[in-house]
Parts: C-alpha cells; structure tokens; sequence
C-alpha cells in the first residue's frame, strides 16, 4: 500500500518575488520580472531582456556565513538554497543539531540544469592561465550539479538520500515525483524538492543562438507578447528557484502541519525523440501519453481537473501543447480547464522553470485564484479554435480550484506530469 | 620582518575560516589549525592562497606538508619573505 503524500513547506526565488508572501501578491497582480539586461546589450545577444530574482547583501547572509560567501559566485546554488531553506523552514522542521545524528527520514533531490556557471567560468581562466593552484577550496561545490542538494544537505542535517537530477526543463516537475514515489514507497517521510537555474548570458547564450529567445521587444519589456499569444515570437530567459517539502500525510496529520495539497500522483516519459520529437522538440503523442499516464496513476478522470498550469514558453510550440491537452484530456472549447502560464510573468526560468511554476499553481489552489496571462489579449488563431477565451484569463480570478495538473517539457524530449489536489 | 608583524597580518587571514563556533581568541601560536581551531582542512589551500596574496609569496606542495599549526606558518613566511 502507497502512502500518501502531501505538500506541508513552499520556498520560492523568483524574477517577480522573493520569498511566498511577495511572490504570491506579485501573480496576484500579474507583476512582471522581465528587464531590459543592459549587459545582454553590450555583450550583442539578440535578447537583451531577461528575468532575474533581486537578492540582497543582508539577504544572502540570512542564509549561508561569511565563511561560506567568501569568493562564493554560483547564483544558481545561491537560489536553491534560499527556496530551499525557505520550504524547509515553511514547513516548521528543524535541522538536525550539529551535536546530533543527522534527520534520517529527511532527503533532497534538488535539480539543475548546469550549475554555477559564473564559476566555472572564473576557474576556466585561471586555469588556462596556468594557474589552476589559484582556484581554492570552493570551486568544486560552486559547480557541482549537486551543488544546491549538497548546500542544502549540510544545512538541515539531512541523512536520507541527497542527489541532484537534471532532465532540462522538466527538472522541477521531475524532482517533485521523484519525491513522491520515494515518500510513498516508504523509504523516507520528508523529501525537500525542487530545482534551479543560474542568472545571466553564460547560462542563456546558447538560447540566444538559436533563437528561441525573442529579439522583438528590447525597447519595450513589458509589452512581450506572452505565452499563447499569436504574437509570440520566443521566450525570455530567466533563472531562480522554486522548492516543495514532500512529506507523508501520516505525518504532516501527527505533528498539524500546514497542508497545501495532496500530490495524487503523476507521470515521466520520454518522446524517444521519435515521431516528430528530437533534441529540441517533443513528440506529441509522448506528451498526451504523459497526461493519461498521469490522470491513471493519479487515480481521477480528465473530467475533474479544473485547471492546467501549462509549460507553455511563448514559442511556436504553445498550440501544439495546447492540442495535446485536449487530444490527452479529450476537453475542449467551453469545457476545457482554465489554463495559464507563468512564463509570461517570469520568462522561461529553464531547470528552474518547472518548480517555480509548481509553486505557483499550488499557491493557487491553496487560496483559490487563478493568475492572469500576461499580454496575451491577441490570443494566436489555433489556440482560440480549440479553447474559449474565458478559459484564458488576462484577469485574476477567484475560483475554488480542486484538482489541479502541471507538466513540463524539456530538451531531450522529456516530460513530466504531476497532479495534485486540495485537501 | 619580525615575527610579531607576521603574526599581526596572520591572525586575521585566519579569523576568516573560524567555524561559528570557535572564538577568534582562541588563535594563539601553538594553535593547531585543524585539530584545535577545528579549521576544516579543505581551507587549508584556501588560506595558503590569501598568505600568498598578503604577503607576496609562493608556496610549492611541499611547503605545505609542514603547515599544522600558526607557528609552522609564521616559519614558513620567514623563510619565503626575503623583506
């Protein structure tokens, strides 16, 4: 028998909001965090705008010690462990005592993409300066992938299973049911989950080259026409880090924990980069297969799913996504579910993409609301054959929202599904 | 330079890497830096690093096999600066 698994902590750095009582007022008001990035400009990327979380001095040192910010230049690893220890501190757990044997039933698996890509690019030119002697102590955490999970780990104390995974843009979606099956398999009763993404043009050049970032609205970021939109033309780069603590429901019951939602359940697959997927692109009939084997696993009917929190990036792609949650669902026009995106607040925040967003659809259905789409009034022609307007909403909407699904979709033709319902 | 003023310059590279819970009164000459300073070893290159920067000299590998406490290290300064 399964255990059951909820959500009892929500951490979240974000472009638009640090922390959840700013982030969940900035996609109340649909808030943008994408910026004109005047080094983009200098630098001759085709977008020059990006989406970066602010994080103070005195923030930082909230979080880690001088000793540990000394040459410490990872933004990625920095994020994670802010959303991170936010989550775990959501949650009203304690960390281990350093006197003390170590939280046994507590693990972490906390993607990346790549990871500190600021210093590893410090340590590259000086070692081909010859002086790789010169890099210290510190470049091997600050580039690990299992930077953030190893930060983490040391912090709380934690003595479950401390691993990193990386699937591209799934990576925050994967992470979360990684989480879930090892909670409900019974080899854990706290997973701290998430994933992040560094800042800036080392992480989002590649992006840039093959242009899938848009080059249209360097004078005007907050005019980019959003996901959906028949004006979308590429996405935004951003970068953060969202986190969920994962644990049994048995015990989030026995100690009174905050319950946000309940995880139901949920599926990974893979396009097998076939059938219309490859590197870059998803093969459909891969990502309606991930939607039913999500729906089975979770035990509902497509009928019960009263919102889609999509992957949806502002690209060409969105209409496919689009037909393949009706195709998948078998929901259409004034019955499909209410869907938005995040990515037209916060860009496309890459590895990080999937556990911000996750954060935000389960802030939605704790309270009840739902987001407004950003700059999406010229909804694109497909989209609106297949889905009724009201169903993308420029507005905030209060709604009592239930049972809720979120997927994301990556390079490598992943994809992830999860769904979760209130409790 | 004496190995007073050695020491003056010394103590605060070494402050630096303090765990919270170790006093920077607790540095005196005899201090071991990983046994008593409880200093994490992989610090050790990293405060080679800042001796060097401060003092204007190179340590090879050998060099530092003979660092364990302050006094190996004000020894070892001596005998790089020629000043």
């Amino acid at each position: 028998m399964k255990k059951r698994v909820v959500i009892t902590g929500l951490g979240v750095v974000s472009p638009n909001g640090v922390g959840i009582p700013k982030f969940t007022e900035a996609i109340k008001n649909g808030v943008s965090g994408i910026q004109f990035l005047p080094k983009l400009r200098d630098l001759n990327f085709s977008c020059q705008l990006g989406a970066t979380p602010t994080i103070s001095e005195e923030k930082k040192r909230d979080y880690l010690s001088e000793l540990q910010l000394r040459n410490f230049n990872s933004s990625g690893i920095l994020y994670g462990i802010i959303a991170g220890m936010d989550a775990f501190k959501d949650a009203e757990l304690e960390p281990a005592k350093n006197d003390e044997e170590p939280l046994w039933d507590l693990g972490i698996i906390f993607g990346s993409g790549t990871s500190g890509v600021e210093k590893f690019r410090e340590a590259i030119y000086k070692i081909d300066d010859k002086n790789v002697r010169r890099l210290g102590s510190n470049s091997v955490a600050q580039t690990m992938t299992s930077g953030v999970s190893a930060y983490l780990g040391g912090l709380i104390g934690a003595g479950n299973m401390v691993t990193a995974n990386s699937s591209a843009c799934a990576t925050g979606t994967e992470a979360l049911l990684m989480g879930y099956e090892h909670i409900a398999n019974g080899k854990a009763t706290y997973m701290l989950c998430g994933s992040t993404s560094d800042q800036g043009p080392y992480i989002w050049g590649g992006f840039d080259a093959m242009k899938v970032t848009t080059y249209k609205y360097n004078d005007s970021p907050e005019k980019v026409a959003g996901p959906m939109s028949a004006d979308a033309s590429g996405f935004v780069p951003g970068s953060g880090a969202g986190a969920y603590l994962l644990e049994s429901l048995e015990s989030a019951q026995k100690r009174g924990a905050t319950i946000y939602a309940e995880i139901l359940g949920g599926a990974i697959n893979n396009g097998g980069q076939r059938g219309g997927g490859s590197m870059t692109a998803p093969n459909s009939l891969a990502i309606q297969k991930c939607i039913t084997s999500a729906l089975k696993n979770a035990n509902i009917s497509a009928s019960e799913i009263d919102y889609i929190n999509g992957h949806l990036t502002a690209t060409i792609k969105d209409p496919e996504e689009i037909e393949n949650w009706c195709i998948a669902l078998n929901r259409k026009g004034a019955d499909f579910p209410y869907i938005n995106s995040l990515k037209g607040m916060v860009g496309h925040c890459l590895a990080a993409s999937g556990s911000i967003e996750i954060v935000s659809a389960i802030l939605q259905l704790y309270e009840g609301f739902i987001f407004p789409n950003t700059n999406c009034e010229n909804l694109h022609p497909k989209i609106a054959s297949l889905v009724s307007q009201e169903k993308i909403s420029m507005k905030t909407l209060k709604n009592p929202l239930q049972t809720i699904v979120k997927a994301s979709f990556g390079f490598g033709d992943v994809n992830a599904c999860a769904i979760f319902k209130k409790i | 330079m004496n190995s007073e003023e050695i020491y003056s310059l010394l103590e605060p590279i070494i402050k630096n890497y303090l765990p919270e819970d170790v006093s920077p009164k607790q540095i005196n000459r005899s201090s071991d830096l990983t046994r008593e300073l409880n200093i994490n070893s992989a610090h050790l290159v990293d405060i080679i690093l800042d001796i060097e920067d401060v003092f204007n000299i190179e340590f090879k590998n050998e060099d530092m096999e003979n660092l364990r406490n302050v006094n190996d290290a004000i020894l070892l300064i001596q005998k790089k600066a020629t000043i």
